[in-house]
């Protein structure tokens, strides 16, 4: 109890001494909370981006087959289609047409995809919501798109992507197969590629070895592989943006190395006056932990929650287009909330706690001399 | 009983600025007795207080506090002697400023662990008897210097030790305000505990109340009655 007590006074103490010193420690706790603010952004962001891509890629197909020519995608033959579908263990083949669109009078590039069935007619499409932003129309209107011989094709915009899957879907145009050959001049006998069902996934790899040896200008590409890119896709952007912040980090423990490592004349003999009267040097580390922690604690949670907000309540304008990166276009979406406790916890350990220590040595060399000398 | 043998204490040591305050004292005072250290300013006055008060280590020479040995004592022994056995005042009082008079008084005990509501009565206490109690939840540095003083000898009481050190208390008193701080002493010496003050004021070493007085000059006792 008495432990307890002991504790209860020095944090006491603690709390008085910082509202003493209000402008020092206010500088320290708002460049702490910068940093901590800035760094969670892009952990929250990055995490968050990532666990949103991973989920909705978990509803891709299991394997897609490519056809290349000189290391290059080429167009699949469909009748390849036939040929996959009569290797044991693979349930279905469906041939995928899909290609992209540059529209120059928006200056994007869209991904154009032919759905089989369509729901809607030759003359319609839905689109994602980052075609309506950017290609200045809206729901209702029509696009204009120039086919590959030059005539003009009108597609009337029959319905919109939901927005929980605007990250892939923001600068998706699909049409029906008919309008989609008429617009790339897609021979009718092929396809962009072929997509592949299997009826055991743990056999994936196993068919699509068969798929290459029987087919040997292919190249399966299975689900997983393209989970695996992502992710470190994700993790690279976010790495990426932490190198930028780096410098702003190595800014701020200069600062808090100058600011917590140097006593004042005033905080030196108080540590003096405190040993005068019988308070024991761990009593005076004690007390510099606690202010240590305070500080960094409010900082850190200050920082953390301001990030939680900044990225899940906000559009995140300090990151967004950096870590996206969506081609020409940043799809406008609300992300999930979700928190890696496991980065949390590092992040917390690399702050909390090296600024809590940093702060205890200067006060430990004064606690370690006689009173009566740092007293005189 | 507070023994000094052979006390010699160096500042700088090996440096340029090396000086040494205090030349081979030895000195006995006894217990329950108001002792006065008297001599010019850099005498050895303070540092002698200091070494008798465990804020200081004597370069060579011993110190026993009633038999007990300090000189060799880790820091926290030391730290928990100055605690337990000294109440310090000093001479331009060191107070904590920002916090207010009744913090003040009760920071010596912080370390001790004892119940706050105890506490706070203790310190109350010891204000009401120095007659400031009415100032508690003031900040120290809106205090006159007698204030300020009581404030300092209410903070020396807090752990009731047996020994109250004061350096130059008088130092910043007029007449009135020094009288009514040896009065102070006196009650604290009626209470059985020994007083031992550094002063180069007559007021306080011609006073009734002090039972021994030692002469130093430059770092050497030159007399003692």
């Amino acid at each position: 109890m008495k432990w307890v007590e002991r504790q209860r006074y020095f944090v006491d103490f603690t709390l008085s001494s910082l509202g003493r010193r209000k402008g020092k420690n206010a500088s320290l706790l708002l460049v702490y909370t910068l940093i901590v603010f800035l760094v969670s952004s892009v952990m929250f962001f990055s995490s968050a981006l990532r666990k949103e891509a991973l989920t909705l890629l978990d509803e891709a197909p299991e394997m897609i087959v490519q056809r290349t020519l000189a290391g290059r995608h080429e167009l699949v033959p469909l009748r390849y289609a036939k040929e996959i579908r009569g290797i044991r263990g693979v349930r279905s083949v469906e041939a995928r047409l899909w290609g992209y669109y540059y529209h120059p009078a928006s200056r994007s590039n869209y991904t154009v995809m032919a759905r089989e069935p369509f729901e809607h007619g030759d003359d319609e499409a839905v689109v994602g919501d980052g075609v309506l932003r950017t290609w200045g129309t809206s729901s209702g209107n029509q696009l204009t798109l120039r086919s590959h011989s030059g005539e003009a094709i009108v597609l009337k915009i029959a319905e919109t992507f939901s927005a929980s899957s605007d990250l892939v879907a923001s600068d998706l145009i699909l049409i029906s197969e008919t309008a989609f050959r008429r617009l790339t001049g897609l021979p009718e006998d092929f396809a962009t590629d072929l997509v592949v069902v299997v009826r055991n996934p743990a056999e994936c790899q196993t068919i699509a070895e068969k798929i290459n040896r029987m087919l040997p200008d292919t190249r399966p590409i299975l689900r997983e592989e393209i989970l695996r890119t992502y992710a470190s896709l994700f993790d690279w952007r976010s790495g990426y943006v932490i190198v930028l912040l780096s410098g702003a980090v190595l800014a701020f423990f200069i600062f808090a190395w100058d600011k917590a490592t140097g006593l004042s004349a005033e905080e030196r003999a108080e540590i003096g006056i405190l040993k005068a009267l019988g308070w024991d040097t761990s009593d005076i580390l004690g007390m510099k932990f606690w202010e240590g922690c305070v500080v960094s604690l409010i900082g850190f949670l200050a920082g953390t929650i301001l990030a939680y907000l900044h990225v899940f309540f906000a559009p995140a304008p300090l990151f967004a287009h950096a870590l996206k990166g969506w081609a020409i276009l940043y799809p406008t979406f609300e992300l999930n909330p979700s928190v890696d406790l496991y980065q949390i916890g590092i992040l917390f350990f690399l702050t909390v706690f090296p600024y809590a220590f940093v702060t205890m040595i200067p006060a430990w060399r004064v606690a370690i001399t006689d009173p009566d000398e740092v007293m005189r | 009983m507070i023994e000094l043998l052979n006390v010699t204490k160096t500042y700088n040591a090996g440096k340029q600025s090396e000086f040494t305050a205090l030349k081979g004292i030895d000195l006995a005072f006894d217990a329950n007795r108001v002792i006065v250290l008297k001599g010019p300013s850099g005498s050895g006055k303070t540092s002698l207080l200091s070494i008798v008060g465990c804020m200081a280590r004597p370069t060579s020479g011993r110190v026993r506090i009633d038999g007990r040995e300090l000189t060799s004592l880790p820091e926290r022994f030391l730290s928990e002697v100055r605690r337990s056995s000294f109440g310090f005042v000093f001479q331009s009082y060191h107070l904590i400023k920002g916090m207010t008079v009744l913090e003040n008084v009760m920071i010596p005990a912080y370390p001790i662990g004892v119940k706050r509501r105890l506490l706070k009565e203790r310190a109350m206490a010891l204000l009401e008897k120095l007659q400031i109690a009415s100032k508690a939840v003031q900040d120290v540095q809106t205090l006159s210097g007698g204030e300020q003083q009581r404030v300092a000898i209410a903070r020396a009481l807090i752990n009731s030790p047996a020994f109250i050190i004061a350096d130059e208390p008088t130092a910043h008193l007029d007449t009135d305000l020094a009288r009514e701080l040896m009065a102070i002493l006196a009650d604290l010496h009626a209470e059985g505990r020994t007083i031992l003050i550094a002063s180069h004021d007559s007021l306080v070493f011609e006073s009734e109340i002090v039972d021994q007085v030692v002469e130093l000059r430059d770092g050497r006792v030159v007399g003692h009655c």
